[in-house]
């Protein structure tokens, strides 16, 4: 990642990977329920259909599962479709697309056909997204054999795992952040991959390992600056990828720091940060010196209610607080909770926001 | 339903859904919330030909089935505001609205989900031998999924007392039909798959009510499903309170022409020329959205600790 150069959000960055692709290769197709309409899937379709014209760009009816099937019919006949959900939620109706073709039409069929698809699904929450629109589904996706699975946080990273999707031969399930949408990171301006199965460690240290996932990674880099004001060396790990993982870079750090703690931005219970302790413990059983530790959300859909949904999502203060547990590090709470408090309401992803959406 | 209670529900929920709209700049509504306004008169035209005992599903845009179909106020207002005395004590927020007293079954936010459970339920009831018809409120947006096409299928296949009532706005979010579906009618599908159908002007609430006395009472009676098509349009922006003619995707006049032809405006002469005080009317109601905020607003917080326990029975 650079160190200096131009700044953009990850709205723009994304933006950016897919004209750049449309650029560079007349088989990539852009395809979705508002892709050309004026809100340009929160700004990052903004103009491509004007550029690339409708044959290449375009809307579409509100059939997740057909569509996603007509987008597999047509990548394995030579097109290169990137779809688009604005929520992960909706792809839940091409499920059956998804898992039944996309995932193994090049294994049942002997690697005779491959399906380059990539498929990006924005995970929601906040402003009362409530149950059935502020769903974290990655292990869902990830579950499944055939498809690669990734949720870039930075802005970088966003634009290069983007181009290294679309350039790949495989389906990829590309999973965005609300959150992250609006942060600004260095992001070169000319074409550029960032490998679909390697993990990142952003922020180092010796003393924990925390592996995290997409937006957790914001809050857990906030931890782990604020523990590093009381001696705790926390070593924060973008996971970046979730199928594949890319465990060699943790079981590297856990073996360095004996201890293993995940944070996801989905359900505990068969999330896939109990799949990364499983394999750690296959891999590394013995480099780990303390249990290994999931910081997930509780089992039950997020309520609407802003009263309900506070607490609901771990941050940067739930996650000191439970490195700090977790390395029996005795810290004052009032401090730590002093210098995590939050700046913006707990709802909504930047001070300026003022829903509806 | 005489045209004057059929005047004063619309009234009633144009008047609550603007004052939703006024107050939403607030920022205590915190959750999405999608506007009827201009589209009531399908939501009561056809849920005054339906009793109590009837169903009635729905789907983002559920506000004015949900008070058509006898929801309570308060619990709706107390809902969007994330409070405890919410018709879901807060868990759903707008997009998510029931009331089972009074026959309004559910509505969520994914697109096209209640049509098979609209369905789902008239079969039920046609299995347990009850007098009772199901009807679901959906888009023109709605009718591209699958799962509708599906259900409609075993809706007719088993005839059973569904009125599907599409609410053809012309657009889904920013995008027109045009743009989605070939030149054809939506209720022409529908008579393929074998429903009986019928249309309306939306904005007409005698003429929806009247196609819809027709479809409840056949399928009272034992008829296939009815599938009504009323056209109508939504004049704010497609989620929020606000207009959205700053973006440009609607055609200039076009929602002019529309308001132009207003289900109250429409109405409204009729009545006050056979002596009805608008006026006394518009107070009453008036009064009635402000004690329903006023309600909704004392309501205490819910509680975190209540939500693991909704999870199973
Ligand atoms: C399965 C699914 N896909 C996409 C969406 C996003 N979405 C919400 S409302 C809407 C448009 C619905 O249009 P229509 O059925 O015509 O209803 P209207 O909003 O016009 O009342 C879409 C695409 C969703 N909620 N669910």
């Amino acid at each position: 990642m650079p160190e200096a150069g131009r700044q953009l959000t990850q709205i723009e960055a994304i933006r950016e990977a897919l004209e750049q692709a449309m650029a560079e290769d007349e088989r990539v197709i852009l395809v979705g329920e508002g892709v050309p309409d004026p809100k340009g899937v929160f700004g990052t379709t903004a103009g491509l259909q004007e550029r690339f014209g409708k044959q290449r760009v375009f809307d579409s009816p509100i059939a997740e599962n057909g569509m996603t099937g007509i987008c597999i019919g047509a990548a394995m006949s030579g097109l290169r479709p990137v779809m688009v959900h604005q929520r992960i939620d909706f792809a839940l109706l091409a499920m059956d697309q998804i898992v039944n073709n996309a995932a193994k039409w090049r294994y049942m069929f002997a690697g005779q056909v491959n399906i380059p698809l990539v498929i990006r699904v924005i995970v929601g929450r906040g402003w009362g997204q409530g149950p059935q629109h502020a769903q974290s589904l990655q292990a869902l996706f990830a579950h499944i054999p055939g498809l690669k699975v990734v949720m870039p946080s930075s802005g970088y990273d966003s634009k290069g795992m983007l181009l290294a999707a679309i350039r790949d031969d495989n389906p990829v399930i590309f999973i965005e952040h609300r959150w992250l949408q609006t942060l600004r990171d260095i992001v070169p301006e000319e074409p550029y991959v960032v490998p679909l199965d390697q993990a990142l460690i952003c922020h180092p240290g010796r003393h924990a390992t925390l592996l995290a996932f997409s937006y957790m990674t914001v809050e857990a880099r906030l931890a782990a600056e604020a523990l590093a004001d009381y001696g705790i060396e926390l070593e924060v790990i973008d996971a970046r990828c979730v199928r594949p993982l890319d465990l060699a870079t943790v079981v590297a750090s856990v073996r360095r720091t004996g201890s293993l703690i995940v944070a996801d931005t989905a359900w505990k219970t068969g999330g896939i940060a109990g799949e990364v302790i499983a394999a750690v413990a296959e891999t590394a059983f013995s480099a780990l010196r303390r249990p290994p530790l999931r910081i997930a959300l509780p089992d039950y859909p997020v309520p609407t209610s802003p009263h309900l949904a506070e607490g609901h999502y771990p941050d940067a203060l739930s996650i000191a607080r439970a490195v700090a547990a977790h390395l029996d590090a005795a810290i004052p709470d009032a401090e730590l909770a002093g210098r995590l408090a939050r700046t913006t309401p707990h709802d909504v992803p930047q001070r300026d926001f003022r829903g509806p959406f | 339903m005489n045209p004057f209670d059929l005047y004063r529900q619309m009234l009633r929920i144009r008047r609550i859904e603007e004052a939703i709209a006024d107050r939403y700049p607030a920022q205590e509504m915190r959750c999405p919330v999608h506007l009827s306004i201009g589209q009531e008169a399908v939501a009561v035209g056809v849920c005054a030909a339906l009793e109590q005992r009837d169903g009635v599903f729905s789907g983002h845009r559920a506000h004015a089935h949900y008070l058509a179909k006898g929801g309570d106020l308060t619990a709706m207002l107390a809902e969007i505001y994330g409070l405890d005395a919410g018709c879901c004590h807060g868990v759903g927020g707008s997009m998510h609205m029931i009331d089972l007293r009074a026959g309004f079954l559910g509505a969520v936010p994914i697109v096209g989900a209640t049509l098979p459970l609209a369905v789902g339920a008239a079969w039920a009831a046609r299995l347990r031998g009850e007098d009772k018809v199901v009807a679901v409120f959906f888009g023109d947006g709605t009718f591209e999924e699958g799962v509708v096409h599906e259900s409609v299928n075993f809706a007719v296949l088993h005839s059973l007392p569904v009125l599907f009532v599409c609410e053809n706005n012309l657009y889904a979010c920013y995008t027109r039909l045009p743009d989605r579906q070939p030149p054809r009618p939506i209720h022409g599908v529908a008579a393929a798959h074998g429903c009986i159908t019928l249309t309306a002007d939306g904005n007409d609430v005698e003429a929806v009510h009247q196609a819809a006395r027709t479809a409840v009472g056949q399928l009272r009676s034992g008829s296939k499903p009815y599938f009504l098509e009323c056209a109508t349009y939504r004049w704010r922006e497609h989620c929020g309170p606000e207009l959205d003619d700053h973006l440009g995707y609607r055609p200039a006049g076009e929602r002019q022409d529309w308001e132009a032809h207003c289900p109250l405006r429409r109405l409204a002469p009729r009545l006050s020329a056979g002596g009805t005080d608008l006026d006394r009317l518009e107070s009453e109601v008036a009064a009635e959205i402000e004690s329903a905020f006023a309600a909704a607003l004392a309501s205490p917080p819910p509680r975190p600790a209540d939500l693991p326990g909704y999870l199973y029975a």
